[in-house]
């Protein structure tokens, strides 16, 4: 109890520090794009083209400290280049997996050079600036680049909301939708461009490795949850939101959980028990829960 | 060079890994499993990193993660074709959460920060002869159970329908699939370090597939480019500065980008349509 009470108290002076602030400022912008983006990227099958921006974020973002300018350049250019030239390589604005893996396994060897080049030329510059990269370093974030980290997610979330319709349309039936005049390889160009720009967006608050779940767990959830397209979109938001409010929360009150990990724990929490309801429902039902995009064989 | 017990080692486990990683990601890559391979294998770093922090051996982590993590993707739901969403969304949140965890693991353990990047990416230096032994146990006992079941596994890889159909198990081939690749990966990653292991896995094995579409030659070349990729980096890592797994992933790219374009090349030569892969 004496724990508890205590931890209240912690929770009441939270938003008073200036970190938690930026935090929070950050953090809910980049988890409301990334739930949004990460709906359409689970709807279209393109999960391992994120895993391959991913990479593509900690490579730009070593580069440029390697260079020595800052890190969000290097971040955005890499992950947007990454995002548009996978598109254009692929069929319709879609890359093949193989293209996809090749690609990205050869990025991540860059990144392993910058990170080389960046710890041995630069004596100030240790290993832990790979491992910020990496596993994002949100409590860290200035005033200036929390704010300029949400308005960079708020126009990405303008946007998407913007194509939202039309790519819905090219991600649920690209045959019928090309047919009716929908331009389906624009559209997937953009939107592999919009996933970029979120994943170096996401890399600031989780870091590279860690985004791919922020992208995909909440989306994976609410396609779960709910087959109503625009219900699952904004349900999508809203708990990639909860896991991000939560996760940094929790980092708070324990300090030894990294808030990168909480996010994603809760995230992972989220995705497993609307797999596991929606599995009893069925159970339950006796039939198959008719989910867009979701398609299941298994004899249960 | 050789003079060196350390680069003898080096070149022991790299040609042992390259190996089986040439094997195992041939039928990866036919498979289109290559997002299950790669999280796969980074599964293998909080493994590893678990395993540092409760004072036990790596190697347990990196198996015991990897063979968990593949039973747990074979249980998703699975179809092949173009609708997996489903999947790969299962496949991606554990990936995540895997990495997620191995930093969790990674802050209470304190201090082990600069292990990190060697778990991450991996060093061909100061393999002990034990770890060699043990990589040519592993690698044996994968090969062993690819020869053994590779000609079923090749007709449920190549149709699974028909395959069903003549009473292949498809499931179960699914299933053990899955596994020698978690086991292969496991193995491999303590050489190259988990984001690495993925080259030797994706590259040469699609290089090879580009080149020819019969599968025994395709196979064999898949093992014989790995081999190379993996002393050539070994040999000019020894000479320069930079990373092994730079110049793995290197070449390795330098090989599928030859061997695409050497084939869009010969089919506008013949003027007919590019072998399917």
């Amino acid at each position: 109890m004496i724990a508890f009470a205590a931890n209240t108290t912690g929770l009441g002076d939270m938003l008073g520090h200036p970190f938690m602030r930026n935090a929070f400022v950050a953090g809910t912008a980049v988890a409301v794009a990334a739930g949004l983006v990460g709906y359409f990227l689970v709807l279209r099958s393109q999960v391992f083209t994120g895993d391959a921006l991913s990479h593509a974020a900690f490579t730009g973002a070593l580069a440029a400290l390697a260079i020595g300018i800052d890190a969000r350049l290097g971040l955005f250019a890499a992950t947007v280049a990454a995002g548009v030239a996978m598109a254009l390589l692929g069929h319709r604005g879609r890359a093949n997996d193989v293209v996809i893996g090749n690609v990205f396994a050869w990025i991540l060897g860059l990144g392993v050079l910058f990170l080389t080049v960046y710890t041995t030329s630069r004596s100030a510059g240790n290993g832990a600036a790979g491992v910020n990269v990496l596993f994002g370093s949100i409590f860290g974030l200035s005033t200036s680049q929390a704010r300029f980290a949400a308005i960079v997610a708020a126009g990405l979330i303008i946007i998407v909301v913007a194509i939202g319709r039309p790519l819905l349309f090219a991600s649920l039936d690209e045959s019928v939708a090309s047919a009716r005049g929908v331009p389906v390889k624009a559209l997937g160009v953009g939107f592999l461009g919009i996933v970029g720009a979120t994943a170096a967006e996401a890399t600031q608050a989780v870091g590279a490795l860690l985004l791919l779940g922020l992208l995909a767990a909440p989306a994976g959830a609410s396609l779960r949850i709910t087959t109503h397209p625009y219900r699952a979109l904004w349900l999508s938001a809203a708990l990639s939101l909860s896991a991000m409010w939560g996760g940094l929360t929790l980092s708070y009150l324990a300090p030894s959980v990294p808030p990168s990990f909480a996010v994603l724990a809760i995230a992972t929490g989220v995705y497993v028990m609307a797999v596991a309801s929606s599995s009893v429902a069925r159970q339950i039902d006796g039939r198959r829960v008719p989910a867009i995009g979701v398609t299941k064989t298994s004899g249960a | 060079m050789f003079a060196y017990h350390f680069m003898v080692n080096a070149f022991r486990a790299g040609t042992i890994v390259a190996v089986a990683g040439g094997a195992i990601g041939w039928f990866m890559v036919l498979r289109r499993q290559t997002f299950a391979g790669h999280t796969l294998a980074v599964v293998g770093f909080p493994g590893a990193a678990g395993a540092v922090w409760l004072g036990s051996s790596a190697a347990w982590g990196y198996f015991g993660f990897c063979g968990f993590a593949s039973l747990l993707i074979a249980a998703l739901p699975h179809r092949g074709g173009e609708q997996r969403s489903d999947e790969s969304a299962g496949i991606g949140i554990i990936q995540a959460f895997a990495l997620a965890s191995g930093y969790l693991f990674v802050s209470l353990y304190r201090g082990f920060l600069n292990g990190v990047n060697a778990l991450l990416f991996g060093s061909f230096l100061g393999i002990t002869d034990t770890q060699v032994l043990v990589l040519l146990v592993v690698a044996l006992a994968a090969l062993g159970a690819l020869v053994a079941g590779g000609r079923r596994l090749l007709f449920a890889s190549i149709d699974a329908d028909v395959a069903a159909a003549r009473g292949v198990p498809v499931r179960t081939q699914s299933v053990l699939f899955l596994l020698l690749l978690g086991l292969a990966v496991a193995e491999i990653s303590q050489i190259t370090g988990t984001l690495l292991v993925f080259s030797l896995l994706v590259m040469p094995a699609s290089t090879a597939q580009s080149l020819t579409a019969r599968p025994a030659l395709s196979l064999a070349l898949s093992v014989m480019i790995a081999i190379a990729i993996t002393w050539a980096a070994i040999t000019v890592a020894y000479h320069s500065q930079y990373p092994v797994g730079f110049w793995i992933a290197t070449f390795g790219f330098a090989c599928y980008v030859g061997a695409t374009a050497a084939r869009h090349w010969n089919t506008r030569l013949r003027g007919r349509a590019p072998i399917p892969t």
